[in-house]
């Protein structure tokens, strides 16, 4: 819970990992250089204060993840969403079982989605089922960049894709949450092109689609398939920690998805470790549209609650008090809203 | 002769040929972004250039085009023998420099991952940046004169657009694309010239201007994380064009409703 100026806002960070890049447990160079383009990513949009040594950032541990999440970040609860990279790392990178044991001694507080992976084929719809009984599963995280033998990437939309949806539905595990990476197979088309989104969206309407960082780097091209699909769903992962390096980059990127989605279905995500979310949710209560930017209307205390918090919690079932709920909003399902509360629109 | 023009070549010479190499999907040449890492000119006319990207895992098909034009474009140089383009620290750095090396083309360097050519995308990119280009032309139009609606953005032609950078921009990326470019030309339009109807100009505007934000928002990320990924890499880089400041100029002036 994060109290601001009387406020209170329930907090559900969405997209976290207790990873491993140890060296000891890097197969091969591309190991080294994933975790590096992570430290990158983590040194160039953190404040200065909260840059991470190195070394304490190729693996974290359950004792500091749940203080950096729930002691110092606010957090009430959270949702692992590891990724495999099982052609990089030995033991995968998001930890199973350490994330999986730290879930059940705090299922107040956790949620543990898994992975699935359609090349993995007819066994790996046996293991799906498996991990659905074992953890729990609500959700599955789903990197279609990860690399498989020959393979560097697969699409949502493939044959045996559909068929691991299928299983999705039919063990009850409703939230798939879509992370896009570069290097899909061929690689004549845009590699982080999203339309296979669209497809499996209208094709499995009774699941939701969750999909990080909200598209980006092709954030345009998300818009226009989430605003016609109802059940696609942005994930503020990567695109929040802009809100202090670039905040006027941060406030077009949220200004866009109030207008093309809305403020139901946007997700508050610190993609922890990558970053922490103490920093980011202190940061997002404060932060207002630019006055000058009158083609966006300005944030409410409602929007902000809904973002960092009540949007997962619906979906996740998160028990949620009663007096820090809120009504979704009167907006169309689909199609832009809210053009009346930007003035460049109106003139 | 070859010895005469072999004394003009100079590593500047072949910076500057690498000035028309464009980074598609930030629509900016790879020397503004920093992406040349050295040039290095020796007796004999063998130049030999390293290129380096913001992160290893850089979409390798946009590697392929930077690199492989980048290999064209010094060879074209008068003066030059042989060409030697190399990327650095990429996780295809290895596939990539020997196809390239090999002279293998794209399909014969990324083999199964290839199907026919990177035309499509190229083309695809293309068209983000006219869709960019034509945004910051019609919000600056919007900005500065009060008296125009964003409904009525769908009349203005390229001949109301004032001279400067940021209507010749829109002129280059028109043309690449096949465009008109005369005066009576809309400037609203679709990649295949299409205008829409004025009930549609708004949305029309409002994709244009997500595209917009996307190509702006990752070339800032992109320097960025490139200068973070080899610090000093900073100093080699060229603020983007005014045509284009990362973000919008903004006036102070409210628009009237």
């Amino acid at each position: 819970m994060y109290t601001k100026d009387g406020e209170k806002y329930f907090i559900v960070d969405a997209h976290i990992a207790l990873w491993d890049a140890r060296p000891e447990n890097q197969l091969n160079v591309h190991g080294k250089q994933f975790i590096d383009c992570f430290y990158d990513y983590h040194r160039n949009l953190s404040p200065e204060a909260e840059v991470w040594p190195y070394e304490e950032y190729l693996y974290q541990g359950g004792e500091r993840l749940m203080k950096d999440i729930f002691t110092d970040g606010y957090v009430d609860h959270a949702i692992f969403q590891p990724a495999r990279l099982g052609e990089f790392y030995a033991n995968d990178f998001g930890q199973t079982e350490e994330s999986f044991a730290l879930t059940q001694a705090n299922p107040d507080k956790l949620t543990y989605n898994h992975w699935f992976d359609p090349r993995d084929g007819e066994r790996g719809l046996d293991q799906l089922r498996a991990d659905a009984e074992r953890f729990g599963l609500k959700g599955v995280k789903l990197y279609t960049a990860d690399w498989h033998g020959e393979s560097r990437g697969w699409k949502l939309d493939d044959p045996m894709a559909y068929r691991y949806f299928e299983v999705c539905r039919e063990l009850g595990i409703r939230n798939v949450h879509v992370h896009k990476g570069p290097t899909i197979r061929p690689l004549d088309r845009d590699a982080f092109d999203v339309a296979d989104v669209d497809h499996v969206a209208t094709d499995f309407t009774d699941l939701n689609f969750v999909v990080e960082h909200c598209g980006l780097p092709r954030l345009e091209d998300f818009c226009w398939i989430a605003t016609q699909e109802p059940n696609v769903h942005a994930g503020l992962a990567v695109a929040l920690p802009f809100i202090h390096t670039r905040p006027r980059y941060f406030a077009q990127i949220i200004g866009e998805l109030m207008y093309w989605i809305g403020e139901d279905r946007i997700q508050f995500s610190s993609d922890y470790a990558l970053w922490t979310p103490k920093w980011l949710v202190e940061a997002f209560v404060d932060f207002q549209i630019p006055a000058d930017m009158s083609e966006y209307g300005p944030l409410s205390t409602e929007q902000k609650k809904k973002v960092l918090g009540l949007n997962a919690a619906k979906m996740y079932d998160i028990p949620v008090p009663a007096e820090l709920q809120l009504p979704d909003a009167d907006e169309t399902a689909t199609g832009p809203r809210q053009p009346e509360s930007a003035d460049l629109a109106m003139a | 002769m070859t010895a005469v023009l072999s004394g003009q070549l100079t590593e500047a010479g072949v910076r500057a040929a690498l000035g028309a190499v464009v980074d598609p999907e930030l629509d900016e040449p790879i020397t503004d972004l920093g992406f040349v890492r050295s040039v290095a000119v020796a007796d004999g006319g063998t130049v030999e250039v390293h290129l380096r990207l913001p992160t290893s895992f850089c979409a390798p098909n946009f590697a392929w085009l930077m690199v492989s034009d980048a290999r064209d474009a010094v060879a074209a140089v008068p003066g030059v023998g042989r060409v030697v383009v190399q990327l650095d620290d990429h996780s295809d750095s290895d596939l990539i420099n020997r196809g390239l090396a090999a002279d293998a083309g794209y399909v014969g360097t990324f083999g199964h991952e290839a199907e026919e050519s990177l035309d499509e995308l190229r083309l695809t990119f293309q068209r983000k940046a006219h869709t960019a280009a034509m945004e910051r032309a019609l919000t600056a139009l919007l900005r500065a004169d009060p008296t125009l609606a964003e409904a009525d953005l769908g009349e203005v032609t390229l001949a109301d657009l004032p001279p400067g950078p940021t209507t010749d921009a829109l002129l280059q990326r028109r043309a690449a694309l096949g465009l008109p470019v005369a005066g009576d030309a809309a400037v609203l339009v679709d990649a295949e010239g299409r205008r829409p109807d004025r009930a549609a100009v708004p949305m029309a505007v409002r994709k244009a201007r997500s595209v917009r934000i996307s190509v702006d928002g990752n070339a800032h990320f992109c320097r960025g994380l490139l200068a973070t990924r080899y610090p000093g890499a900073q100093d080699d880089q060229v603020p983007r064009a005014a045509d284009r400041t990362v973000l919008p100029l903004l006036l102070d002036q409210k628009v009237s409703s």
